[in-house]
């Protein structure tokens, strides 16, 4: 359980800590059905998560800028008690999604398992007190919980995350959980049965997909929610200037005067060749391997700005954006080369405004 | 009854027809009436015919220019067809009522469409909705029960705020005229009020309507001198209060007086769902076809049948789906459906279902199945006793003035393409190739000619072709247009990148200047796209032959010539990668490619190319890890360009023959520098330093080595022609170092002695005259290259 110190407060509190307030509101505003267990009715999960004024004026800030459906196709997956799996390349809140989820629901985002290569099964289902287990025998009492065992017990959502981390074989105990809703304790010959309202949220990432791919079957158990990257070039730029002031910050970084133009050309960029097809939409082009996520455009600007400030002059130039940019776009040396060199002579040589970055480019890239 | 029933029904909405065809069932009127040309009325029996299977379209045309028409597609899930389909099946007269088609093409207007005023939206947007065809579905198409009085009504209180906003929208025009005239600077014409408004979309001055509906209303008028009040009147929604509404029969006149008038011919077409689908031009606007006939067919459990026909489908394309997972995507549409506050699951929520649970969250089958099934690939058929379609007259007519007849005996035809006669045939011909009309084909010239300005077709009329052009119809009116659509149609289904380049050089053969648009565009994605230079390197000659044909016919070649230059561009980028790690076989069809490029980036006119053509050739001859044949290629054309000097060449020869370089390879570099038919062999004769390269690398080559290399080197070398053959051997048993000896000492070629023998030179006059051409000269090979 989460360790507060009175008085103290958390680097950073929980989601349903943090909107406790919003939560109250909606909760006592809230008239609609609610399936068992569940702190609100699904429409009022979706106002959560999507924002909204209450009938009494109380407003509702949007945890989830995107398309609505989204969060409507997973709320009423948790709804009709389906596992639901959130995919999306890094960088586009996935478990930020799964924990104002499970806040919602159950009101409690902490029944979380966090995936990784090394997850054991007891994680997932339960381990042992071996002190208890040694001195007492195999009892109830020398058990120790996984989240998801607790989640069964008392009807929550549980959560995993980077569910593709961890091991196949670990991976498959999930498929009983998911499908007979239970969990046998061999050793006791008991099992725990998960009462109604107990939902499990997953994470992926679904561009690196290669780490341990789900297996169909339990792939079956679970409906599967994309979500994409921003929709706009005016959104991604808003969100990575507005991340990469913060980072800078941070790293004390001067404050760029004239930054927003590189960024553009960065966002602008990276989108191209993440959709494959220029942002005017005449011209397609090749798409590289790599993932080129917004986090990675945060990433390239501040690696400039960086350079700029202890390598230039102060400003953020071409030059200083382009290694980083060929650093992010060319992963497979072969392959993504050509993808670059193509889409350097297609778009950016043609492109107003854009000579010295072309020459920027080629420079670094020759 | 005390006045005529009427039905005021969305155009293509399946739960108007199922409300319409009840209604009919319960009323059994005299006659139904139904919103159409009256022209159809001759044709409407054919409805009832065994051959007709809709979705077909009622197509009018000004008879003397096809290309000016108008369509009124019917599906089977339609009100009006449903209507027309009872009163058939039960022989109750049926009357089309709207304003003449005769009218409406004369006055040039748009054919009627319903939702140029977009009542619905209002409707929708007054109750909450988004999205006008989701509120549609639930009221309507969701509801089992009677809608039609309801929506009159909203229909009645929509037209009057219309008309209030229009009246406002008039009080505002002349405010500012009133502006206008006090800015004397501001130009009058720019004065809102006469447009469109942008707020609502509504067509401001909206006489049109007016004028139809004049017309309706007289001829239920008509209709009920004619048949009693007993009569159905099946018409789009928004129309309904105005045929409510008692005018005077000379104020109805008075709106008809003085229409423009064309003559006009109907008839029948088929249609198809992705016609239906189509918003612009003569698409009806339904996004969902095939969901809506669905909706149409299916007795129950719409949701449930149609996830299960999505699963079907599915599974044929070879996707895992159980029926676990249609039961989850069923729960998880309807679940969505309550959420969302909707009665039934609609499109949407059975499409995010399945997106979830089917498809896992990805986009690409969803793609297949909006293509398949929310659209479907229905086609439409037309019996034959339908009247000619138009695109069958404008054939006749060009027919007749290109004096080209039909005729069913087989007839060769040269074609002069100086001539205007002759050009406008080979552009019928080749047009009506594109529509799968196959005429005339091309055929080898009799005369043997093969110059740019020379076709020459067989022709022969067969009887199915008839058959052909009349289903070419739903392409267009004319041949030009018909063909136009078709390219464009297939540019964009073409799959491989030839099949683009290709049907862009017959858009160029055929005259369709408004297609090579959307093929060029084609074009540039999937070059774009295209990963393998192989593809492009071939697409890239034919497109170049295009350009230059474009050129000889006088066409605007300007996009065409833009592509060519960007797949150049793709090529030079890509190719140099794609040379590296070849076998031997790639190795070989890499070199026909860049032998290909060359040839193509010759005759193109941007002279930057070329060169940025001779820096990739260079790159590539020296570039370590490019397959040898490859290099050796490169090499040859850069020195046949005069690109290298020969010290360069004899270094790059000697670099990739050096003892360092296996024998495979070395070979492989031979033949591709001088093998092939390129006059590599004379090369050789006349460059001893090279053949000294050749023959001391041969010198060096260990026994082992030797036995592999033998066939390569047996099969450059094979090529040449005996003479060539003889001279090299000559040479090389003569010894490089003796012959460079004898040449620096008397600077006399080997092999001539050191005067002039008479008799041994007019023995080869008679040659010599017969090469210049000017003895009996025809036939003599130019096998001399440079």
């Amino acid at each position: 359980m989460t360790v507060s110190i009175e008085d103290q407060a958390a680097l950073r509190p929980h989601a349903e800590n943090a909107f406790a307030d919003e939560l109250a509101a909606l909760a006592a505003q809230d008239d609609r059905p609610r399936p068992a267990r569940w702190r609100l009715s699904p429409w009022a999960v979706a106002t959560y998560l999507l924002g909204g004024t209450l009938p009494d004026g109380t407003v509702i800030s949007p945890k989830y800028v995107g398309p609505r459906r989204i969060v409507e196709v997973a709320v009423t997956t948790l709804a009709t008690d389906r596992a639901l799996l959130l995919l999306g390349v890094p960088g586009t809140a996935k478990t930020w999604v799964s924990e104002h989820l499970a806040a919602a629901v159950s009101g409690d985002s902490t029944l979380l398992v966090q995936g990784t290569a090394g997850t054991p099964e007891e994680a997932i289902r339960y381990g042992w007190n071996y002190a208890q287990l040694l001195a007492h025998g195999p009892s109830r009492n020398a058990l120790v919980p996984s989240p998801i065992m607790r989640a069964m017990a008392e009807g929550m959502t549980a959560r995993v995350e980077e569910l593709t981390r961890i091991p196949a074989d670990v991976q498959d105990t999930l498929i009983t959980i998911l499908s007979e809703k239970t969990l046998p304790i061999a050793e006791l010959g008991e099992e725990v049965q998960a009462v109604r309202g107990f939902n499990l949220i997953a994470t992926a990432n679904d561009r690196d997909r290669g780490v341990n791919d789900l297996s169909s079957a339990l792939r079956r158990r679970f409906n599967t929610v994309v979500l994409p990257l921003p929709e706009s070039v005016e959104a991604e730029v808003d969100i990575v200037s507005r991340r990469v002031e913060q980072v800078g910050r941070s790293l004390e970084l001067p404050a760029v005067p004239d930054g927003v133009d590189e960024i553009r050309r960065v966002v602008t960029v990276f989108r191209e060749l993440r959709d494959g097809v220029t942002t005017d939409g005449r011209t397609k082009v090749k798409s590289p391997s790599g993932t080129l996520s917004t986090a990675e455009a945060i990433s390239v600007v501040t690696n400039g700005l960086a350079l700029s400030t202890h390598f230039g002059d102060g400003m953020l130039r071409p030059s200083d954006v382009a290694a980083g940019i060929l650093g992010a776009v060319v992963r497979d040396p072969a392959a993504d080369r050509v993808v670059w060199q193509e889409y350097l002579e297609a778009v950016v040589r043609e492109r107003d405004g854009w000579k010295d970055f072309y020459r920027a480019c080629r420079e670094v890239s020759a | 009854m005390s006045g005529p029933l009427l039905l005021g029904v969305r155009h293509h909405g399946p739960g108007s027809a199922r409300a319409v065809r009840r209604a009919l069932e319960a009323a059994g009127p005299a006659a139904v009436l139904v919103e159409g040309p009256p022209e159809a009325d001759a044709l409407v029996e054919l409805a009832a015919d065994d051959d007709m299977r809709p979705p077909v379209a009622l197509l009018a045309h000004v008879v003397d220019e096809p290309g000016k028409s108008a369509f009124w597609p019917f599906a089977e899930f339609s009100p009006e067809w449903v209507a027309i389909d009872w009163a058939l099946r039960h022989g109750v007269p049926v009357r089309f009522i709207d304003l003449p088609a005769a009218h409406t093409l004369a006055m040039r207007a748009r054919p009627p469409r319903p939702g140029r005023t977009d009542p619905i939206g209002a409707l929708a947007e007054v109750a909450g909705y988004d999205d006008p065809e989701r509120w549609w579905e639930d009221v309507v198409e969701h509801r089992e029960g009677e809608a039609f009085t309801a929506l009159g009504e909203a229909m009645a209180a929509l037209r009057e705020a219309h008309e209030a906003h229009e009246a406002h929208q008039a009080h505002e025009t002349q405010e500012a005229h009133k502006a206008c005239e006090t800015h004397k600077a501001c130009e009058i014409q720019e004065c809102p009020g006469d447009s469109v408004d942008p707020d609502t979309g509504w067509n401001a001055v909206d006489d049109h309507d007016l004028v139809r509906e004049a017309y309706m209303r007289l001829q239920v008028r008509a209709a009920r001198r004619e048949f009693g009040d007993d009569v159905a009147v099946v018409c789009g929604a928004w129309h309904v209060p105005a045929l409510r509404r008692r005018t005077t029969v000379a104020a109805d006149r008075a709106l008809l007086k003085g229409l423009p008038k064309a003559k006009v011919d109907m008839t029948w077409v088929p249609w198809t769902h992705r016609r239906l689908a189509r918003a612009g031009g003569y698409g009806a606007g339904i996004e969902s076809p095939g969901w809506y006939r669905h909706l149409f067919e299916v007795p129950d459990r719409p949701v449930e049948r149609w996830l299960t026909k999505v699963a079907g489908l599915l599974r044929e394309e070879g996707r895992i789906v159980s029926s676990a997972h249609v039961i989850e995507a069923v729960r998880l549409a309807d679940t969505l459906a309550a959420l969302r506050g909707r009665p039934l699951a609609g499109l949407g929520e059975t499409t995010d279902a399945v997106r979830a649970v089917l498809c896992e969250g990805s986009d690409v089958p969803l793609a297949l199945i909006h293509d398949r099934l929310v659209v479907g690939d229905v086609l439409g058929e037309v019996p034959e006793a339908a009247p000619a379609v138009p695109l069958q007259r404008d054939l006749s007519r060009t027919q007749r003035s290109l004096r080209l007849k039909p005729a069913a005996l087989e007839k060769e035809l040269d074609l002069d393409l100086r001539g205007d006669t002759d050009a406008a045939r080979s552009r019928l011909l080749h047009r009506l190739r594109l529509l799968g009309v196959h005429w005339g084909e091309p055929a080898d010239s009799a005369r043997g000619s093969t110059g740019t300005f020379r076709e020459t077709w067989r022709l022969r009329w067969e009887p199915e072709l008839s058959v052909r052009v009349a289903e070419a119809g739903v392409w267009g009116t004319t041949v030009l247009g018909a063909a136009t659509a078709r390219a464009e149609s297939d540019a964009v289904a073409a799959e491989a990148l030839t099949d683009v380049t290709a049907l862009a050089e017959r858009c160029l053969l055929a005259g369709l200047p408004d297609a090579l648009p959307t093929v060029m565009r084609v074009l540039a994605d999937r070059a774009a796209l295209d990963a393998d230079v192989g593809h492009l390197a071939q697409a890239l000659p034919a497109l170049v032959r295009s350009l230059r044909y474009g050129d000889v016919r006088g066409t605007d070649t300007g996009a065409l010539a833009e592509v060519a230059a960007g797949l150049a561009e793709r090529v030079f980028v890509g190719l140099p990668p794609a040379c590296a790690g070849l076998d031997a076989d790639a190795a070989t069809q890499m070199r026909g490619h860049v032998d290909a490029v060359h040839a193509a980036v010759a005759l193109l006119e941007e002279t930057g190319l070329r060169e940025r053509w001779r820096t990739v050739l260079r790159s590539l001859a020296v570039r370590e890890g490019t397959a040898g044949e490859v290099r050796g290629r490169c090499a040859r054309l850069l020195l046949d360009e005069g690109e290298l000097a020969d010290d360069e060449t004899a270094r790059l020869m000697g670099l990739a023959l050096s003892p360092g370089t296996p024998p495979a390879e070395a070979a492989a570099w031979i033949e591709g520098f001088v093998g092939g038919g390129s006059g590599g062999g004379l090369l050789l004769v006349h460059d001893e330093r090279l053949l000294a390269l050749v023959d001391g690398w041969l010198m060096e080559v260990s026994p082992d080595a030797f036995t592999d290399v033998l066939p390569l080197l047996r099969r450059t070398f094979s090529a040449y022609d005996a003479g060539v053959r003889r001279t090299l051997g000559e040479l090389v048993r003569r010894g490089p170092a003796a012959s460079g000896a004898a040449t620096a000492l008397t600077g006399i070629p080997h092999g001539f002695a050191e005067e002039l023998n008479p008799a041994r030179a007019d023995a080869v006059v008679p040659v010599v005259r017969m090469l210049l051409g000017a003895g009996a000269g025809a036939g003599a090979g130019a096998g001399v290259a440079a």
